[in-house]
């Protein structure tokens, strides 16, 4: 099992958001996370990826059958956890090439090799480019400043394809997107897709689940999991909205 | 605070004849403190012609009706004059034999510098082999300079060898009277470097004080004269971006920069001198007079400064904007952190017509750093359609620090335009968080935001200082975040 989520409680400036998260992830699958605003869905995968702001209170996180309070913000991602933001970052003066040279290196020193010649890097970073369909002259602006909405949810995919990430948490990546973009961050998402690793969508629209297909669809409501099923569970939410969980749970 | 400099003052000029002396010429060292005969041992000492010492004099006397300005915000120790060595013929420093017997903080921070083995070696005293040997590098570079006509050698060896040119241009832009510390620097400099790039000369390399292995300790009250005359361009770099554990704690230099009808002088500098301890202990105070004019039309002077060493800094390169058309400008990142101060900006004067400036300054404080930006534009009221851009910003790294900013602007005329833009930003958890994720530890994160914060300086620099400059403005801000 990649992750392995029991009983989270995660509370900041003492409000607790994450009321007991139960969640299982396996090598190969794709889970969309789906619940109405602020009940929680960033919070949860802030604290997989290690944001110190939130204190957790009770509970477990195992990844790769590790507990994963051990590990550093930066140790989790060079164990390969990416988090694609909901709402990325503005690094005025840092240009996107070398955020990533830092970001790719910094990596590849933790897995005890030299730092990637430049050249190699470029192009890699073209063929990235080419995946996402990104502007070529993209990557030498300051990271996300003065992005468009879209432009930023792009720049999300395109690090996640330079990294390669084992567990990638994509934060509604797909809010903002036009219908182009939203086919293009799913594609990029499907070949990268492999056996051994998986992914975590974040989203509030069905739409993204048509491209994306998930293996399990689960409902956040209130800090927690309150219902799981396959991907018709999306259908139904797109069809009814969340008032009958509500009821349900309650 | 005035009474004891009054104090201070008549102790020192009654105790000047009490303690007078007659210094023996041979001796490589001056006993401790000032008064005219030390100056005028200095001045022997390096075989100086009459005007020299005549010069030195002068601004002695001057320097002693006058007080230590206080309007810095600046806090500090009074310093005491009387408890420093003026002169020390250049100190042969111990010679090591490996790099095993140097301080292993400062190879650390060569190695994070990048510094390479030979260099390490060569910067901290140990001997090195002949293929090395700074001074055949230092030959075959100024056949290249005179071959153009450039004159690029120490001060001392310009009043020797140049002395028109020194009488002709020297104090002609920062005369003795100007202020407290010029008026000492004028009185008891021991040495510096000058530059004279002739007309229609495009010096073809960047000049730098790493070439001048022979006044490295001499820094403490160091004179630099710049002339560039018509149409001559230069790009010269002060400073050595290694770590100098000079214990020196008073240093007051003068550089002057003089361009002629369209010529360029791009000065730059980094400077790391001693900041002192995590505590506040030691350090360098760095009371500096930096001022260049723009004599011809169409003439300009670049500073370009990275600042991140020193306890205290009170600097202020300054641009009088003569000629018509000439153009000042004015790069500056400064560092402080720990308890570091730093009061530094710039003036530009504008004389004559359609002058312009640009003053892009970047502050960033950590620790209980204090950092202030203090600039004047004055746009006289001759100096029709001029223009000045400045913009201040300050980066707070932490809640211990402060960030100050005072402008003061003059405009007497209705022609010109001036725009001051200020910000103040704090680097945010939401930053570090996103540069973590990618699986950059916080440290690196810092240093690269605030790179990218004082990128639009940095590029201004010659490509090796920036490179460089980059890795100091990391280093010196280690540790500055939990
Ligand atoms: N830094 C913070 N300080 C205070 N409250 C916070 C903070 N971050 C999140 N919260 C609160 O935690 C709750 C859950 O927020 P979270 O961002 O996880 O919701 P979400 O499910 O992702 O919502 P959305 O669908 O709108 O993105 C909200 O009530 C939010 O206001
Ligand atoms: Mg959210």
């Amino acid at each position: 099992m990649l992750l392995s989520i029991k009983n989270l409680h995660a509370s900041i400036n003492g409000k607790e958001i994450l009321k007991g998260i139960n969640l299982e992830v396996n090598e190969g699958e794709v889970h969309a996370i789906m619940g109405p605003n602020g009940t929680g869905k960033s919070t949860l995968a802030s604290v997989i990826a290690g944001r110190e702001v939130f204190d957790v209170t009770e509970g477990e996180i195992k990844y790769k059958g590790k507990n994963l309070f051990k590990l550093s913000v930066e140790e989790r991602s060079r164990e390969g956890i990416f988090l694609g933001f909901q709402y990325p970052v503005e690094i005025p003066g840092v240009s996107i090439t070398n955020f990533m040279r830092t970001a790719v290196n910094e990596q590849r020193k933790y897995r005890g090799l030299d730092p990637l010649p430049a050249g190699e890097f470029l192009k890699m970073m073209e063929e990235k480019k080419k995946l996402v369909e990104i502007q070529s002259n993209l990557t030498n602006r300051s990271v996300n400043e003065g992005f468009s909405g879209g432009e930023k949810k792009k720049n999300e995919i395109f690090q996640m394809a330079i990294l390669q990430p084992t567990l990638a948490i994509l934060d509604e990546t797909d809010s903002g997107l036009d219908i182009d973009a939203l086919r293009i961050v799913a594609n990029g998402v499907n070949t990268l897709r492999t056996k051994e690793n998986a992914f975590v969508v974040i989203t509030h629209y069905q739409r993204l689940l048509d491209y994306i297909v998930p293996d399990y669809v689960h409902v956040l409501f209130e800090g927690k999991i309150v219902k799981s099923g396959f991907k018709e569970l999306a259908i139904e939410l797109e069809e009814k909205g969340y008032d009958w969980i509500k009821k349900e749970f309650e | 605070m005035e009474s004891e400099t009054n104090k201070f003052l008549d102790e020192f000029t009654q105790s000047e004849y009490k303690y007078g002396f007659v210094t023996d010429i041979e001796s490589d060292m001056a006993p401790k403190g000032l008064n005219e005969d030390i100056i005028r041992f200095i001045s022997a000492k390096k075989n100086e012609p009459e005007f020299m010492l005549e010069f030195r004099l002068k601004a002695y006397r001057y320097w002693l009706t006058m007080k230590q300005p206080n309007w810095a915000h600046l806090k500090f120790p009074q310093i005491n004059f009387q408890d420093i060595i003026y002169y020390a013929a250049p100190k042969q420093k111990k010679t090591l034999t490996s790099l095993d017997e140097v301080d292993p903080e400062l190879l650390d921070t060569f190695k994070k510098l990048g510094i390479s083995l030979e260099e390490q070696k060569k910067l901290s005293g140990v001997a090195v082999d002949a293929v090395m040997d700074s001074v055949s590098v230092k030959t075959t570079f100024s056949e290249t300079l005179s071959k153009l006509g450039i004159i690029f050698c120490s001060f001392s060896e310009a009043v020797q060898k140049h002395p028109e040119l020194v009488r002709q241009y020297m104090a002609t832009v920062v005369p003795y009277t100007d202020n407290f510390f010029a008026a000492l620097n004028s009185a008891v400099f021991t040495d510096g470097s000058f530059c004279y790039i002739p007309k229609g000369v495009r010096c073809p390399v960047e000049l730098s004080t790493y070439f001048r292995i022979n006044a490295a300790n001499t820094g403490q009250f160091e004179r630099t004269l710049i002339i560039a005359e018509e149409g001559a361009y230069v790009s010269y770099m002060e400073g050595c971006t290694a770590p100098q554990r000079d214990e020196n704690q008073l240093h007051a230099a003068i550089v002057e920069i003089i361009a002629l009808k369209d010529a360029e002088v791009k000065y730059s500098t980094v400077q790391n001198w001693y900041p002192g301890n995590k505590n506040g202990v030691g350090g360098i105070f760095n009371f500096v007079t930096k001022r260049g004019i723009c004599k011809g039309s169409n003439s300009k002077i670049s500073w370009t400064q990275v600042e991140t060493g020193s306890a205290i800094t009170w600097k202020y390169p300054s641009c009088i904007l003569l000629g018509d058309n000439s153009v000042g400008e004015f790069y500056s990142v400064a560092v402080v952190n720990n308890y570091q101060q730093a009061d530094t900006g710039t003036k530009m004067q504008h004389l004559g017509r359609n002058t312009k400036s640009t003053v892009i300054s970047k502050g960033i404080s950590a620790g209980m750093g204090q950092n202030s930006y203090r600039g004047l534009v004055r746009i006289n009221k001759n100096a029709v359609n001029s223009r000045n851009y400045s913009q201040c910003d300050s980066l707070l790294l932490g809640d211990k620090c402060g960030a100050h900013t005072y402008p003061y602007i003059q405009v007497e005329n209705k022609s010109s335009i001036v725009e001051h833009e200020a910000t103040t930003s704090k680097i945010s958890e939401d930053q570090l968080f996103y540069c973590q994720q990618r699986g950059i530890d916080k440290e690196s994160a810092i240093g690269l935001i605030v790179n990218g914060y004082a990128k639009e300086v940095l590029k201004k620099l010659p490509m090796e200082f920036a490179v460089e400059a980059q890795k100091l403005l990391s280093i010196s801000l280690e540790g500055s975040v939990g």
